[in-house]
């Protein structure tokens, strides 16, 4: 059957474009203010394009080194937690899923109940609590509060619950222990949840705020989220230079989006079939 | 099935489980029990960050905070953000996902601009629309000026200046109701079209009774997840307006975090945190209700 362009189709079509080109906007001022020299991101009446594009608003950053700096630690960070938030909730998801243990219904509900908790409201103890441990301005003090994802062992054991028990059967019948079969059965049949699940965390590790926020003091240790907030008081009102450090620091997960669209569309409409 | 087996092998397999389970439960209890739980105490004494002399205050936190009014006025700031961003978000991401619900290089183009702005950091966000209300040379007064208007200062007019967060917050955060609306437009069978063809229904009949009714529950989900995110707001609020101007946008959490990391008073923000705690506990469990509630005639 051909598709044949009726007035409701081309009309849809001209709509999205419009509504996507309205929603970019926002990023190619952006791209543009970089590229102009300083003193024509102030004139009036404005300009759309710069007259004489210049990279030297991103040469000038680049040189001052602090936003890779803080592209370093967002990197070490946000890698470390979506290694470990994986890790330690597949175990988890898997232990509550297939294992027996004294106690398990009760503690796996107070999981669930954990997911009510809003970070937002632990700020305060958790400080307290990282300054009594010694993790203030660390990569642990950074990371270790959001390695906590009860959401995500809530959501893996029930994909886990769905996955047939013959499966492991067989392979404990070849001598696979429990760990393997943690490993070589449940991990590969559920790749495609943990790849979404590892996106998100990922997403939400580099652009987290309030804690890393909170938890560092020490510019050298901030991450891309946090070391920006301070970027407008620094560079006074130099537009271009504080356009181009905004668009190098959204630039990596702009690019890990476009790589794994497909993953990351199915992976909310997983989220949200769940939810 | 292990009744016969040996006691040892039974004690082992008794408490496998919490090989597996114990790293997750260790840090759940560390980084996120035990803070709720001295949250909560904390709210009962007049502790400071230093940790030095606790006094204990009885419920003397909690009845200071029904009586002060700042607590109540960011509480309203909240719910106005609560209420002015969540309609938008919903629908904008509805009309989203009809338009960009096809195949082929225009549907990748679509849904890479409408949920890019998603994937930025709050600060990158804010700084390019803290840029774009700019008096002066920003886009928007740029653009009023141009048109022949008067311009306005965005972020630092009182009863503009909450508006103009919410339309950063609609154009930053729209594409992840979008994302769940269009899952939701994809899991309609084709054959409920192809049958609405047959009987030569037109496409605003396919529209009205078709689609839109089939997303009823998905939109009832995504405005009380949204409703739940909008009042945790703070990020754009502290770093586009710093609360300004007069506190006419600072939120809950601000203040929250004003009493704790500026005015060192942790008891008192405690408290502060517990109450938004439960506001937050009351609608979920509405959701909650909401939800078993109207399975049925969904299905």
């Amino acid at each position: 059957m051909r598709s044949t362009w009726t007035f409701p189709k081309v009309a849809t079509a001209v709509g999205a474009a419009i509504l996507g080109v309205i929603w970019l906007i926002p990023l190619l001022w952006a791209l543009s203010t970089s590229l102009k020299p300083e003193p024509e991101t102030t004139r009036s009446p404005i300009t759309w394009l710069p007259e004489a594009p210049t990279a030297d608003a991103y040469r000038s950053i680049l040189e001052q080194g602090d936003l890779i700096r803080w592209f370093v630690n967002s990197s070490v960070v946000s890698v470390l937690v979506t290694v470990l938030t994986l890790l330690v909730s597949v175990l988890a998801a898997f232990g509550f899923s297939r294992t027996e243990f004294p106690g398990r219904r009760l503690i796996f509900g107070l999981v669930v109940a954990g997911i009510l908790v809003p970070p937002q409201v632990l700020i305060v103890p958790l400080f307290q609590e990282m300054t009594g441990l010694g993790l203030v301005d660390t990569y642990w003090g950074i990371m270790l509060p959001q390695v906590v994802a009860p959401v995500m062992v809530f959501v893996l054991k029930k994909f886990f619950d769905g996955i047939s028990r013959d499966y492991e059967d067989a392979a404990r019948v070849d001598g696979a222990s429990r760990w393997r079969i943690v490993w070589s059965v449940m991990v590969p049949m559920s790749r495609p949840i943990l790849v979404a699940v590892g996106i998100f965390t990922f997403i939400g590790a580099w652009n987290n705020f309030l804690w890393p926020f909170i938890v560092t003091t020490d510019p050298s240790m901030m991450t891309i989220p946090v070391g920006l907030a301070n970027v407008q008081g620094s560079y006074g009102l130099r537009y271009a230079q504080i356009m181009a450090s905004a668009l190098l620091g959204g630039l990596p997960l702009l690019i890990v989006y476009a790589l794994f669209q497909r993953q990351v569309v199915r992976g909310v409409g997983d989220a949200g079939i769940k939810g | 099935m292990s009744v016969q087996m040996p006691s040892r092998q039974s004690w082992r397999e008794r408490w496998a489980g919490l090989f597996f389970v114990g790293p997750f439960l260790l840090l759940f209890a560390v980084f996120l029990l035990w803070p709720t739980v001295s949250g909560l105490w904390n709210s009962f004494f007049n502790t400071s960050l230093a940790g030095v002399d606790q006094e204990f205050l009885g419920l003397q936190n909690w009845r200071e905070m029904f009586a002060d009014s700042a607590v109540w006025s960011s509480l309203k700031n909240t719910l106005i953000f609560t209420a002015m961003s969540t309609p938008p978000l919903v629908v904008i991401a509805l009309v989203m996902a009809l338009l960009a619900n096809r195949t082929g290089v225009l549907g990748w183009l679509l849904r890479f601009a409408y949920f890019a702005p998603f994937v930025l950091p709050a600060t990158v966000v804010t700084l390019i629309w803290v840029w774009i209300y700019e008096p002066g040379f920003g886009l928007v007064n740029g653009l009023l000026t141009a048109g022949g208007f008067a311009e306005i200062d965005w972020l630092n007019t009182e009863n503009r200046a909450m508006l103009a967060v919410v339309i950063t917050t609609v154009w930053w955060t729209v594409g992840f109701n979008f994302l769940l609306y269009l899952a939701a437009l994809q899991g309609i069978p084709e054959q409920v079209y192809e049958a609405a063809d047959i009987d030569g229904a037109s496409e605003r009949q396919k529209l009205f009774r078709i689609t839109l009714p089939l997303l009823r529950r998905t939109t009832a989900l995504i405005a009380v997840l949204q409703l739940v995110a909008s009042l945790k707001i703070f990020d754009q609020i502290y770093l586009m307006t710093n609360g300004g101007p007069n506190y006419a946008t600072r939120p809950i959490i601000q203040y929250i975090y004003q009493n704790g990391f500026t005015n060192y008073r942790i008891g008192y923000a405690s408290a502060i945190s517990y109450m938004f705690f439960a506001i937050i506990v009351v609608v979920a469990v509405l959701q909650f209700k909401l939800f078993s509630g109207s399975k049925e005639d969904s299905a």
